[in-house]
């Protein structure tokens, strides 16, 4: 058994009393490399806060292992674009855990985010108010910024919106290139060709794991037309879920097939599956 | 030169009462500026000037125990000012409401309350004083008062500036690798009161906001990052204290509002003039590079 870097146990996340991340369990192994995949609102990006911490679990824990420095990359980042502050400034924000709020920036820490910079291909930007970026440009800042934070676990949150495949090719290097060097990565993708490609295992959710294991068979069609079957939307008339209930998912890592606990059957699956389909990828 | 010295230093070299007056408005200007330009840049322009109004009844209620004293009644502007800016911060941490609404809620209140406390005793040349301030009259312990006050918000400036930074330019981020963020905020409206209250007795309390926003406000217009932004921010607030306190002298104006309105003419003249203004960002040029 690999050693674990997260351990979620009974973990469950959400807003106002509604689960977005419902009665997860399992083990996220150290070096491992995980996609995150799912439907919009099945709990992705829920499940990244967290672990980060930023939002705290309604019922049950997420662990980090203790002493891994974590480095996150959110979908919706609070950057303040307009803050006057250029290229440089905003990735040397991620010397913050080797230097913290005092500690002098030394040569290296200047020599390794030129080096971040240049693997984001952003030499030359260094000096470019961040406001003068587009989009993709600033994504690969972050992404930089990410790289000078030297963390064991990385968390990135649809790291590759609004990035031209040439970039997303050289991201997805410089992710395996983190993998060979024994860090635990977790990554929400939509794009499952990506996933398949590149990503050992893979974690399908739907609010409740649908499946969790190898990238391959996680995304098996069975389980993606399970997955398209969750109700999105809240119910304020849902049951209130009974502690203690059997959920019957304690979740061993490896264990990729069928979820015992599922999903509730719907009356008009058809018609939810038609609906899912219209509304693009899963 | 004869004629420059006559206006512009002699009145400083003799009069006591000039030195005082620019001694204190100098410090004022080291302290408030920088932490002006934090404020604005947190888009909180307006939140100085709600503090401003919320100091109000601390500075009633010493002023009603012990008459026109600068200790007593800056020391109840602070508590006032701290309680208002926790109050406003804690409810928009811990409920839904945004920080801009709860602290125009808190000061109204405050204001409100202030003004009632004046008024129980004393007429209405007393709050003038109160909200106006007079720069000309700053005695000894109101110089220590500004002194201090200088030497602590530069030292938590000085201490805290990276999280300070980090916190107005990603607070997401220094969430996720530090606690430092929700500390940093509330230190940072406690310089916020402290700094309003330096400038209470020289200024008043309406118009020591301007000392603070108003070269901040114009440093936006000349560059682009934050420590020359600071720096320039510090030396417009110099420089209109000097005029102003020149221009009262020679015009026989009221000081404050000629150190504010001094500040105010930089300002404007930055907004067309400045390298990031309106002339240089709005009139086309008549070649463009190639990339």
């Amino acid at each position: 058994m690999p050693e674990a870097c997260i351990t979620f146990s009974d973990l469950t996340l959400g807003y106002n009393s509604h689960p977005a991340v419902h009665h997860l369990n399992g083990v996220v192994a150290k070096g491992s490399l995980t996609a995150v995949v799912g439907a919009n609102g099945s709990g992705k990006s829920t499940l990244m806060k967290g672990i980060v911490g930023v939002l705290k679990p309604m019922a049950g824990a997420c662990k980090v292992a203790p002493g891994a420095k974590l480095a996150y990359l959110p979908q919706q980042s609070e950057l303040d674009r307009s803050f006057p502050a250029r290229v440089v400034d905003l990735v040397s924000l991620g010397l913050w855990p080797r230097r913290g709020l005092l500690g002098r920036h030394r040569p290296e820490d200047r020599e390794a985010v030129a080096k971040a910079l240049s693997a984001v291909g952003l030499e030359g930007f260094e000096k470019r108010p961040i406001d003068t970026l587009s989009g993709g440009q600033l994504q690969r800042a972050l992404f930089a910024r990410v790289l000078v934070q030297d963390a064991d676990l990385i968390l990135l949150d649809e790291p590759f919106n609004a990035i031209d495949a040439r970039t997303v090719a050289d991201l997805i290097a410089l992710i395996k290139r983190w993998h060979g060097e024994q860090r635990t990565i977790m990554v929400v993708v939509h794009d499952l060709d990506l996933v398949r490609q590149h990503f050992p295992e893979a974690l399908l959710l739907a609010r409740q794991p649908v499946a969790w294991g190898d990238a391959r068979s996680t995304l098996a069609p069975e389980n993606l037309l399970r997955a398209r079957q969750f109700h999105e939307a809240w119910d304020d008339k849902a049951p209130w879920c009974a502690p203690g209930e059997d959920h019957g998912h304690h979740h061993a890592h490896g264990h990729h097939h069928a979820h015992a606990h599922g999903i509730h059957e719907h009356p008009h699956a058809d018609k939810a599956a038609d609906r899912a389909g219209h509304r693009g990828a899963a | 030169m004869a004629i420059l010295y006559e206006y512009l230093i002699a009145p400083f070299v003799e009069f006591a009462f000039m030195q005082r007056a620019l001694a204190g408005a100098l410090m004022l200007s080291v302290s408030a500026c920088p932490v002006g330009v934090f404020l604005m840049l947190r888009r909180m322009s307006l939140t100085g000037d709600a503090m401003a109004h919320a100091i109000l009844p601390g500075a009633a209620v010493g002023f009603l125990l012990y008459g026109l004293q600068i200790v007593p009644m800056t020391l109840g502007g602070l508590v006032a000012g701290v309680v208002v800016a926790l109050g406003a911060g804690a409810v928009s941490r811990l409920t839904i409401q945004k920080e801009d609404a709860s602290m125009a809620a808190f000061y109204l209140i405050s204001l409100a309350l202030g003004v009632l406390i004046v008024s129980l005793r004393g007429s209405n040349v007393d709050l003038m004083h109160v909200l106006f301030g007079t720069v000309l009259a700053l005695n000894d312990d109101a110089l220590t008062l500004i002194g201090a006050i200088m030497i602590a918000t530069l030292a938590a400036l000085a201490v805290f500036w990276r999280a300070l930074v980090a916190e107005c330019l990603d607070p997401l981020f220094l969430r996720s690798v530090s606690r430092l963020g929700p500390p940093v905020h509330f230190l940072f409206l406690g310089l916020v009161v402290l700094n309003l209250v330096g400038g209470f007795q020289a200024l008043g309390t309406l118009l020591s906001v301007g000392l603070m926003m108003l070269p901040a406000a114009a440093a936006r217009f000349w560059t682009a990052r934050v420590e020359p932004m600071c720096l320039l921010a510090v030396a417009i607030g110099v420089a209109s204290c000097l005029a102003g306190l020149l221009l009262s002298y020679h015009a026989a104006l009221p000081s404050g509002p000629a150190i504010i309105l001094s500040a105010g003419v930089i300002y404007i003249v930055s907004i067309v003039v400045g390298t990031r203004g309106l002339l240089a960002t709005r009139v086309r040029h008549a070649s463009h590079r190639t990339a």
